[in-house]
Order: C-alpha cells, then structure tokens, then sequence
C-alpha cells in the first residue's frame, strides 16, 4: 500500500508572532514548523505503516528551505520525500497550488493521499479537497478517525454537531484535523537516517499533465488587490481604580449607554 | 481557466445550506450581504436550496431576501456528500452562470466550496470578513485606465492567524467565490409572507467512485449555549483560574441575561466544552456587549469578537493586549470586581 501525504512549512503563529517597529509582522524572525493539521495527517499515515507495512511518501512545495520539514518528516518515520520547488510556482493560489501538487502526484503511485485540513497561515482548507478534484478521487475532509479495510478507508468525519462514519474505496483523498492524533516525536536513529536520505526535487518539468497557464502567481485566479497587517480597532477608555470605584465606573458608562 | 464570456454571468447567488432539512442560519446571514451586492450590481438574489424533500424551506429563503430559489431535489442528496452535493451546485454554476457564489464557511461549506470552484475553474476566497463591490486593480495604473475592471467583487479576509488581512479579487473567472464564517454577516429584517419564486433543476445522479457510503451518522448530544445567539457574552480566559471560579461569571451572566463563553486556553484546560470557544479557531460572534475576563487577547481571540458592539475587559495586567480593543478597561482583580460588578447590577436592576 502507498500513502503521500502532503505536507507544508509554515511560519508559527501561535504564540511566536513577532513584529517589526512598524507593526508589520516580522515574518523571518518567525518559526517555521510543519504545519500541525498536516502533522497529524503525517502521524496516521506512520499508524498505518506501522500495521500493514505500507509505504509513505512526504510532499511539499515550497522554497528550497522546505527541505527542513520534509527531513523533519522522514526523522518521523516516513520513507521518501519530494520537493516541488520551482520560481515559476512562486505566488500561487489555492487553484494552482493544487493543480501543482496534482501534476506530482501524477508521477507516483498511491492508494491513499493524506493532507491537512488547513495550513495555519492562509487557514483555507481548500487545497485538499481541490487536489482531489484535479485527480478526480473522493475526498474526505474533516477526519477526526481514520482506519483501513481491505480496499478502503472508514473515516470519521467531522461537523459541527455530530460525525458521519464514512466509507470509501481507495484510491482517495483524505483531510486531517490536528484532533486526530498526537504525533511522535522524532527518534534519534531516525533523525541520524533522514539527514543521510535524499529528498527528490521536482521542478515545473516534472509536473504531469499540467497547463502553464494554471501555474504560480500567473495562474492563479485569485489576485490580491491590497494586503496589510491588521490596524487594530482604536482603544477606549481604560481605568486603574479600586474594585468599588471600578465597578461604579462601569455602572456610570451602562447608564450612558442606556444598558441599564 | 475557464475565461470566456465573463459578462453572461450574471446574478448573485447564495448556497442555502440545510441539515435534517433544517437551514443553516448562514444562508439568512449571505443573503443579507447578497442584497448588498446585488443593489450594488442592479442585479437579484438566487438561493441554491440542494437536498431530498427540501423543497418546503424555500418560503423561508425568500422571506430572508431570496428573489429566486433554485432547489436541485434528490434522494441521493438526503445527507451532505462531497460528490453529489458538488455536482448539483457545479451543475447549476454550469446552467445559470451566476457573477457571484456566497458559500457559508461550514464543515460542509469549506469541503463544498473548493470542490466546486475547482470544478467550475473558477477562484474561491475563504472565510471572508468583508465583500464589497469595486475597482480592480483598486487604482487604474496610469496609462492603464482602460485596462481596470469595474463591478468586482472585493474580498477581505484574514490571514496569517489573523495578523494580516488582504483584499482579494477574481478578475479573470466567474463567478465570483467566496465563504464566509457564520455570524459575520447580518441578516435582513424578515419579509413576512415572502413567496419563493422556485425553479426546480435537477442535473441527474449517477452513482460512481466518488459517491462515499455513510455507515453512520453520530450527534453530539448538545447541552451548551449557542454563544452566536448570546445579546451578551461574558467570556472568561486563562485569568480566571479554575473550572469553579466561572460560577462568577456565569452570576454575571445571568443578572444580564447573557452567556458565558471563552477563550482556547480554557478549552485547553478543560475548564469548558469547545462549543463555548470564541476565536479563530472557536466561533465568531458579534453581540451587543462582550465582556472579557482574565483574557489576554491573543489575536486569535481577539479575530472572533472584535465586532462586538461593545467589549468591556477586565484584567490585571494592564498592558495585556484586550485593552487595545475594549471601549472600557478596568485595570484589576477579576475576584473582585466581577462579584462587586454583579451585586451592583442587581441593585440597579
């Protein structure tokens, strides 16, 4: 059996947000991490290999920096991985993000392909469910469970208020949610073999069947017309007063605003 | 990419999502936005209604805004599935050739929304905050005038965890997509007695691979609070300590008729069930008056309550950053303010 899942570097924004005097976000002094949606879907795909064997396949696309991630993924336990890194990808949307992860997976043989749900920086959750319709496999997005059975998958599949338990025959597509597990850390025999590895690069000629009119920036239907770091709304009023005179204070503004 | 013909696209057109034939609050919120847009365009408002037996909800559709109600109606669509749900809107993209395609940001709008879009060949935006009608480029190049498309539709959305926010637009493509979270938008004052003008379409189901089989349909038994509903929110963080000290809150709660709700850490905690979370990664919610006890204000929070039309923030720190967004900052200690705070209102109520 062969699993790929899809993985991606990105900046973390949790908790290690950092800005520049300007208040713009100072994105290089931030860490890059394997995004965790992904991380997860990475960690079931290594649950399934540990019970039947199967084969894992880590892909990205991205800066040649990106190689951390994929090391980072083979150190888990993966066993080979690919770099889709090319100029002429830079700038792409989630439309021809996912028509060039399409044209990789054309080259490889699988029978599941795991991605995130979402990546943390752009929390689309739209290049999963968009690779799968390039390569016109099911999807499942949301899973919460996953497990194999003879030729499919049975996965729980996540909504806001309850779960389906769905099945379906392989090849397909899966997304995983950061609930889904919690993933292993890497071993040191493992972190030893990944830096010796080889991590396959792959550039604009070795994407099957994909049009250069739905690549990178060029291809991308959606343009951004203005980006900005965020202003934040004005601040009010703030007080540093004894509780009693705090709350009387507050008591005064609700009579102002005819709250009370 | 799908780029010929752009100006046959016409119309602006909401994904009217239902459950147990029960609609998505969502739908009434796009259709709110979706009469903006379409005023905006000299243009009406079509409600995409898919599901078996549904045909019933579309009165309500129209009551909230809908001039047009297409219901693509199937045995095949009795519960949500990526693919036959995706053809059925794919198809009606394909035959009616709507300008603008509002999807809610829901488990099953964000699985819905990029199959379509990459169905259809078109661009999707997600999770927008603001849709407005415009320019793009937003300024003409000079020179390059003639070459500045009018009539777009602009999309703001967040990005990087909420630190950045980009206006989007699809030139090239259409229609226009766009989901947008629940509780964003605003719906309209209710049309009573609106009669749906209905147009039955169906594209026809075949099975194939891509059709998954449900084996089983689990509901989470819901005993919490809709904090999307709530006038008032009074939301607890880290701050407040443990599990037993947001019985204050919820004392505070009561004496205005509101909610208690909460950041992720007390998610994380397990101090209270993750339907009462409000942020980025919990709900968006906008009531009249947001109180935020003992919350720093990360700006994942802050991301889903910043459209409260009043925050008050009460925290000891006074350098955490909810003052930057609250309209009034009490600077102290939530134990004791929070009791004093609800005795007094008592008293004036």
């Amino acid at each position: 059996m062969n699993i790929v899942v899809c993985i991606k570097q990105v900046p973390d924004t949790k908790g290690g947000v950092k800005f520049n005097p300007d208040g713009t976000l100072d994105r290089a002094a931030m860490l890059a991490i394997m995004n965790p949606d992904d991380k997860a879907g990475l960690e079931a795909a290594l649950r399934i290999k540990d019970e039947t064997g199967a084969k894992v396949t880590v892909l990205t696309m991205g800066l040649p920096k990106a190689d951390a991630v994929l090391r980072e993924a083979m150190a888990m336990g993966a066993d080979d991985a690919i770099l889709v890194t090319d100029r002429v990808l830079g700038g792409a949307d989630t439309w021809a993000t996912s028509t060039t992860i399409a044209g990789a997976l054309r080259n490889l043989e699988y029978d599941l392909i795991i991605t995130g749900r979402q990546a943390i920086d752009g929390d689309t959750a739209q290049v999963g469910p968009q690779i799968a319709e390039h390569l016109s496999l099911p999807v499942i997005s949301y899973a919460e469970d996953i497990k194999v059975e003879g030729d499919s998958v049975i996965v729980k599949r996540q909504y806001e208020d309850r779960y389906h338990e769905v099945k379906a025959k392989m090849p397909c597509l899966i997304t995983a949610l950061s609930e889904l597990n919690e993933p292993r850390y890497m071993t040191p025999g493992g972190i030893f073999d990944a830096c010796d590895k080889e991590v396959t690069v792959w550039g604009r000629a070795d994407l099957k069947d994909v049009d250069d009119a739905n690549l990178g920036l060029k291809g991308s239907p959606t343009k951004i017309a203005k980006a900005s770091d965020k202003v934040a709304k004005g601040a009010g009023e703030k007080v540093n007063l004894d509780p009693e005179e705090a709350v009387a204070y507050l008591i005064g503004k609700f009579k102002e605003k005819h709250i009370i | 990419m799908n780029t010929m013909g752009l100006e046959e696209f016409k119309g602006v057109y909401v994904y009217a999502q239902q459950v147990d034939n029960v609609l998505n609050g969502v739908a009434f919120e796009l259709l709110g936005k979706a009469r903006e847009l379409a005023a905006d365009l000299n243009t009406d408002v079509t409600a995409v209604l898919i599901g078996s037996d549904v045909k019933g909800l579309a009165d309500e559709l129209a009551v909230y805004g809908a001039d047009k109600v297409i219901v693509v109606d199937d045995p095949e669509l009795k519960e949500y599935r990526t693919e036959p749900y995706a053809h059925a809107l794919a198809s009606v993209i394909n035959e009616y050739k709507p300008e603008i395609m509002l999807v809610g940001a829901t488990a099953i709008g964000r699985d819905l929304g990029p199959t379509v879009s990459a169905r259809v060949a078109t661009g999707l935006t997600a999770d927008c905050t603001v849709l407005e009608i415009g320019d793009f480029p937003l300024v003409a190049a000079p020179g390059k005038e003639d070459q500045q498309k009018h009539n777009q539709l602009l999309m703001t959305r967040p990005a990087f965890g909420g630190n950045t926010i980009a206006t989007i637009a699809c030139p090239d493509n259409r229609p226009q997509m766009a989901t947008v979270r629940p509780g964003v938008m605003q719906k309209i004052a209710p049309i009573e007695g609106a009669k749906a003008n209905i147009i039955e379409y169906n594209p026809g189901f075949t099975p194939n691979n891509r059709y998954v089989e449900i084996l089983n349909i689990v509901k989470a038994v819901k005993s919490t609070a809709n904090i999307m509903e709530a006038k008032v929110l009074v939301s607890g963080g880290r701050g407040v300590g443990s599990k037993e000290n947001f019985k204050m809150l919820e004392e505070l709660a009561e004496v205005l008729g509101g909610t208690v709700s909460c950041s992720r850490a007390v998610v994380e905690n397990g101090w209270l069930p993750v339907d009462l979370q409000v942020g980025q990664t919990g709900k968006t919610v906008r009531p009249q008056i947001y109180f935020a006890i003992g919350i720093s204000g990360a700006i994942q929070h802050v991301a889903g309550m910043e459209e409260s039309d009043l925050i008050i923030a009460i925290n000891k720190d006074e350098d955490a950053p909810i003052f930057d967004v609250a309209d009034y900052g009490l600077v102290g200690d939530l134990n004791k303010i929070v009791p004093a705070l609800t005795a007094a209102l008592k008293a004036e109520m």
